[in-house]
């Protein structure tokens, strides 16, 4: 059967592009705690999925193949079969056991990925507020008191705590080789974890859309041992003008700009929108969201003007 | 002259102006045909005003068929774009509308007429019902879906299409960002085809629940019909949900309500859960039906009865009561904390039990039969393999930790085309091909047939399979272009290969459709397929009472018994029939409806409330009409019997 | 068209009893809706922005009047039925006038509820809450006027044509419909109006 062939050439595909160490897809060559979790997840679903298709397909091979009626006699009825009971319990069982597998997987690593990844448990994270305007990143460091625009730069070994929201639509904060994405809202902040091994350049984007602007709605990822990195901010501080409130506005016109950076950060004059600011009073990634439970936020009245265009 | 400002196309082209002129000169073309050929008169009695689901359901069926080469071309410029980097095709916002259209005809105005025609031709046939429960009401369905379709695309031509997404998430949908008329189409005119919907589902309940033939009881009904129940319920519950979303949307960006507003207390949040409650079962709306399709074809054409009736039964039900408690799925990545995301990722992933069942029970139905390799055999069978990578890869999304590398990008767009490409699309050809004897007298030729269905089963896995890869590359949906070094061209470009594959077996399939009407024979019997349900026992073409005698049932299969064991369908003597009268009301009310629709979308007042005053003007007017039906007389229906019974 | 005397006439026929079965399942679709304005309205309830709570604009008065004009047209609508069963016109005919009536008390409280409203600065447009709460009450509001004016076709159809299958089919319909509408009223009144002043 073509089928066949087919489908055990795509098989092969799967198996030689994601393994494959010349070019490995991004996703897969993770450079950090979490990025490296999130591909292991991904490889053993796809080890445990390729089982399910390898048995799918060998038996409709093996029924195509031999139930054809040109294989038949012509004076041959085929039977009557209700069903059998052990089969399908079978059936039912062996897929309850592979979800129930995976839902082990799945649960205990979404519990680490919304965490301070493993091994950095001591370390104090460093927190970077990360804002999204139509179709730009602003980057703030409140502990360095700097801001860069559409590039950051980070310490390599020392986990890394980002604030997300957003300055008009849904934005999606992505660097694929350091971890998966979490949406920036501009009514609540919600946090990433991620950590960075490796040093290098990694991209970023906006992986949500958000209007005409958005494919080029990219950031560059600057990863160096921590000394350098260290460097990099008393360079930064040492030539960089510092933000002003109309700078940040203009800045925030729709629009591409390329790279900036600034002293102080604009959280200042403008803060996200959390705790006293928030639209909602739930704006932690580890707040449990419902339909009903939504009504359990109650600051609304010192609701930031800023933060809703 | 400010006035009429407001229905220029924002961004126009080329491509927009030409579009304009061809819908100018097919209107004109069309209009001057039918009046030439003296048409009209035909044209209002016996379609416009039509109240019998077979005509209804063919009328479905060409609207789906225009709008799947309307959403196929916006899936080929999309492609064309794509296909290069850097490409200047088209620009962002021509990307954007083109996406958002694509999606929303393809999944409103395409996947479901598709099905309810084919659930409308084929469901009381299959029960030996003589119509649908409310005739008229069907009627009125189909014109408010045909009306809410037409509305949504002159929207290419008129004001501006929607440039949000199919998804339309707020606030990018709201009016800040979404300033053209383009989001008002998608949210008045989804609204009028949504109401149809719903009233379809409420009609097919009713008919499968009480009109089935004496001794059919409900685990004796088809499989086909079995998913019609199912999905219509789904539907019942579901889309009032849509209802409510798209009229507060309506209100926040005609009258100025916070509902999805950030500055005075709303959420955009709340629009995403309320467009997901509905968006999740909505997938396994177009989906079930399709499930039923392929019941009915393999059990056919391996010739034998469709192993495991129970468990496919309790697995449909399963699945679809799953299908509501599975939404936050759509977006782990809004937040909601590792606890609210291992619920869903569990729920969603428990899906796949059912649907696996459902595999194996087709594969157990291949067991000892006897394969007959037809064009909707073909398709069935290619729908296995290729949809158990569509499954398989939704169980990897449903895993939330993995699922923040997969969202929004184009594993996500592979995935769910794998799902609803072999899941409805083959299940609509495939039942197109089956059903179109019993809907014209003449079969589709198999040759060109298969033609068709290996350049689109091929071209299909070319176009799609590449976007997996590219996914886990980190290249992100709905992007208009990407520069050289992100290194997705070249797999890009086979997409586009793929992507002008799928066209040619598309329109092979028309060049099918030509060929057959002008040279398949006419002479085939009732049940060309050997088959094994009740809606070959009737006669070809289809009388419009469906049967003259109510048939009797007493196994699933009974019409198959009656062929190989001799059990006596038709036991009863012919009475008088009582039939529906045509009515134009349903027509006219959905045109009101229409102009409704598009005074709304342009905020034109007055008009609004003129159209509106039309709506109950109509209702008011069914309320105090008198229509009793009329009867068929029995001499009638034994020359309609004996003339059809001659003719083979 | 075949009646079955054995069954009460709104239900005689194969039509008739399709048609009061497909209205259920339309309620069905109904309880979908009126469940969705539901959660949106809990989900927006504290979004009140600069606008007034639920607490600041609720009144005992309008509410009690409002609760008593619906719950007593239901009562009333019962009686109708309970009548046309007995073949007694007149009497059908008046209980449902009534209905009607209190129907229009209800409404018109409700109208001048949302004048109050307005006048308090309280509009659709001035926060999510507010939003929501229009939205869902006006629903209902709409849903009742709706009602009002199908009741006064069906009385001046059972007026003309008298008791048949058709006109006690669809009056029987309508009491269905009333009978929602008066739960739906009891969801609004806990969950809206009590839980709001509390």
């Amino acid at each position: 059967m073509k089928m066949k062939w087919a489908l055990l050439t795509i098989l092969f595909t799967i198996a030689t592009v994601l393994t494959g160490c010349d070019n490995p897809l991004m996703v897969l060559d993770p450079k950090g705690p979490v990025a490296a979790t999130q591909a292991n997840v991904i490889m053993i679903s796809i080890w445990t999925m390729a089982f399910v298709v390898l048995v799918v397909v060998v038996l409709y091979v093996l029924m195509i193949l031999k139930y054809r009626a040109s294989k038949q006699s012509d004076d041959y009825e085929p039977p009557h079969i209700e069903g059998s009971k052990v089969l399908e319990i079978i059936w039912v069982a062996i897929p309850i056991l592979i979800v129930a597998f995976l839902s082990v997987v799945t649960v205990k690593t979404t519990n680490e990925v919304e965490a301070t990844p493993k091994g950095y448990e001591k370390q104090e994270p460093l927190v970077i507020y990360a804002s999204s305007s139509n179709w730009k990143w602003h980057f703030s460091y409140p502990e360095e008191d700097i801001e860069t625009v559409n590039y950051l730069f980070l310490p390599t070994d020392r986990p890394i705590e980002f604030k997300l929201y957003s300055f008009g639509p849904i934005a999606s904060f992505w660097i694929p080789q350091l971890g998966g994405q979490k949406y920036a809202m501009s009514d609540m902040v919600t946090t990433l974890h991620l950590a960075a091994d490796v040093p290098g350049e990694y991209m970023g984007r906006n992986s949500n859309f958000s209007g005409s602007g958005f494919a080029q709605q990219t950031f560059n990822v600057n990863v160096l041992p921590t000394k350098e990195y260290d460097k990099w901010v008393d360079e930064i501080k040492a030539t960089a003008k510092p933000i002003t409130e109309d700078k940040f506005n203009e800045l925030l016109e729709p629009g591409h700009v390329g790279q900036s950076t600034f002293t102080g950060t604009h959280l200042k004059f403008s803060p996200a929108p959390e705790g006293e600011n928030s639209g909602h009073h739930h704006g932690t990634s580890d707040t449990e969201k419902t339909d009903s439970e939504e009504s359990s936020k109650d600051s609304h009245e010192g609701h930031s003007e800023h933060s809703n265009h | 002259m400010d006035y009429f400002d407001r229905f220029a196309v924002p961004h126009p082209s080329p491509a927009i102006y030409a579009s304009m002129i061809a819908i100018g000169l097919t209107m004109i073309a069309v209009v001057a045909g039918i009046t030439y050929f003296k048409k009209w008169g035909y044209l209002w009695r016996e379609w416009l005003t039509t109240v019998d689901h077979k005509r209804i359901g063919i009328m479905y069926i060409l609207s789906a068929l225009l709008m799947l080469f309307r959403g196929g071309a916006d899936a080929l410029m999309m492609r064309a774009q794509t296909a290069v980097p850097d490409n200047g095709l088209l620009d962002g916002q021509h990307y954007n509308e083109i996406f958002t259209t694509h999606g929303v005809v393809m999944i409103l105005f395409m996947a479901m007429p598709f099905i309810i025609g084919l659930m409308n031709i084929v469901t009381p046939l299959q029960v030996g019902a003589r119509d649908v429960a409310f005739p008229r009401l069907n009627a009125v369905s189909f014109w408010l879906f045909f009306m809410g379709a037409m509305l949504f695309n002159i929207s290419f031509v008129v004001g501006g299409s929607p440039d949000a997404g199919w998804t339309s998430y707020f606030p990018l949908a709201g009016n800040e960002f979404a300033e053209s008329v383009g989001s008002n189409y998608y949210a008045i005119a989804i609204q009028i085809a949504g109401i149809g919907t719903l009233l379809t589902g409420i009609n097919f309940i009713v008919t499968i629940l009480k009109m089935r033939a004496p001794g059919m009881s409900l685990m004796k009904m088809p499989m086909f019909t079995w998913s019609i129940l199912i999905t219509n319920f789904i539907i019942v519950f579901a889309f009032p949900v849509l209802t409510v979303a798209l009229a507060l949307m309506t209100m926040d960006r005609l009258f100025g309500t916070q509902f999805f507003a950030m500055a005075n207390g709303g959420s955009d949040m709340l629009w995403a859960n309320l467009f997901w409650v509905w968006g999740h079962p909505e997938v396994y709306i177009v989906i079930l039906p399709a499930f039923g399709i392929y019941s009915e074809i393999i059990s056919t054409f391996a010739r034998r009865n469709l192993y495991g009736y129970n468990s496919m039964v309790i697995s449909m039900v399963a699945i679809s009561t799953l299908s509501f408690v599975v939404w936050a799925h759509h977006f782990y990545t809004m937040g909601h904390g590792a606890m609210v995301n291992g619920i869903f990722s569990i729920t969603t992933m428990a899906i796949a039990v059912p649907t696996g069942v459902k595999i194996f029970n087709w594969l157990f139905t291949l067991w000892k039969g006897k394969i007959v390799f037809t064009v909707p055999m073909l398709y069935s069978l290619a729908f296995i393999p290729i949809f158990t990578l569509g499954g398989v890869t939704g169980v990897m999304l449903a895993m939330a930790s993995a699922d923040y590398q997969y969202h929004n990008t184009m594993f996500l767009v592979a995935h769910f085309h794998y799902v609803l490409i072999p899941g409805t699309v083959f299940a609509v050809l495939a039942g197109f091909t089956y059903w179109w004897p019993k809907m014209f007298g003449f079969m589709l030729s198999e040759k060109i047939g298969k033609w068709s269905f290996w350049f689109i089963t091929i071209s299909f896995n070319v176009t799609f399979f590449p976007m997996f890869i590219t996914g886990l590359d980190g290249q992100a949906r709905r992007m208009y272009t990407y520069s050289e070094s992100t290194g997705y061209g070249p797999l890009n470009m086979l997409s586009f290969v793929g992507a002008i594959g799928l066209a040619i077996g598309f329109a092979l399939i028309l060049y099918n459709i030509y060929w057959s009407t002008r040279y398949a024979s006419r002479n085939i019997s009732n049940d060309p397929w050997d088959a094994r349900s009740l809606e070959w026992a009737t006669h070809t073409p289809i009388p419009e009472y469906n049967f003259a005698v109510v048939p009797t049932v007493d196994s699933t299969e009974a019409f198959w018994d009656s062929k190989k064991k001799g059990f006596k369908l038709f036991s009863g003597k012919i009475e008088k029939i009582h039939m529906p009268n045509n009515s134009g009301v349903p027509f006219i009310l959905s045109c009101i409806f229409f102009v409704w629709g598009f005074a709304m979308v342009f905020s034109m007042w007055i008009i609004a409330i003129i159209a509106t005053i039309g709506i109950f003007a109509c209702m008011t007017l069914r309320s105090f009409e008198k229509d009793h039906g009329r009867y068929i007389s029995v001499e009638e229906i034994e020359e309609t019997e004996n003339k059809l019974r001659g003719a083979k | 068209m075949k009646i079955d005397s054995s069954l009460p006439l709104e239900y005689s026929t194969e039509e008739n009893r399709l048609k009061i079965f497909g209205f259920w399942i339309f309620l069905g679709a109904e309880i979908a809706l009126f469940a969705t304005l539901f959660a949106t309205y809990f989900v927006l309830v504290e979004g009140t922005g600069n606008g007034p709570s639920g607490e600041e604009l609720f009144k005992v008065p309008t509410l009690m009047l409002q609760t008593i004009f619906l719950l007593t047209s239901s009562f009333t609508i019962g009686l109708g039925i309970n009548a046309m069963r007995l073949g007694k016109q007149k009497a059908m005919l008046s209980f449902f006038v009534i209905t009607l009536i209190l129907g229009l008390g209800f409404l018109g409280v409700e109208i001048y509820e949302f004048v109050e409203y307005v006048h308090e600065g309280a509009t659709i447009q001035t926060s999510a809450f507010l939003s929501s709460l229009f939205t869902l009450l006006g629903t209902h509001g709409a849903h009742v006027t709706l009602g009002l004016f199908w009741g006064t076709f069906i009385i001046l159809q059972t007026k003309k044509r008298g008791f048949t299958p058709e006109t006690t089919n669809k009056a029987f319909i309508f009491s269905l419909y009333w009978h929602f509408l008066d739960v739906v009223w009891i969801f609004i009144f806990s969950f809206v109006y009590l839980k709001g002043m509390m």
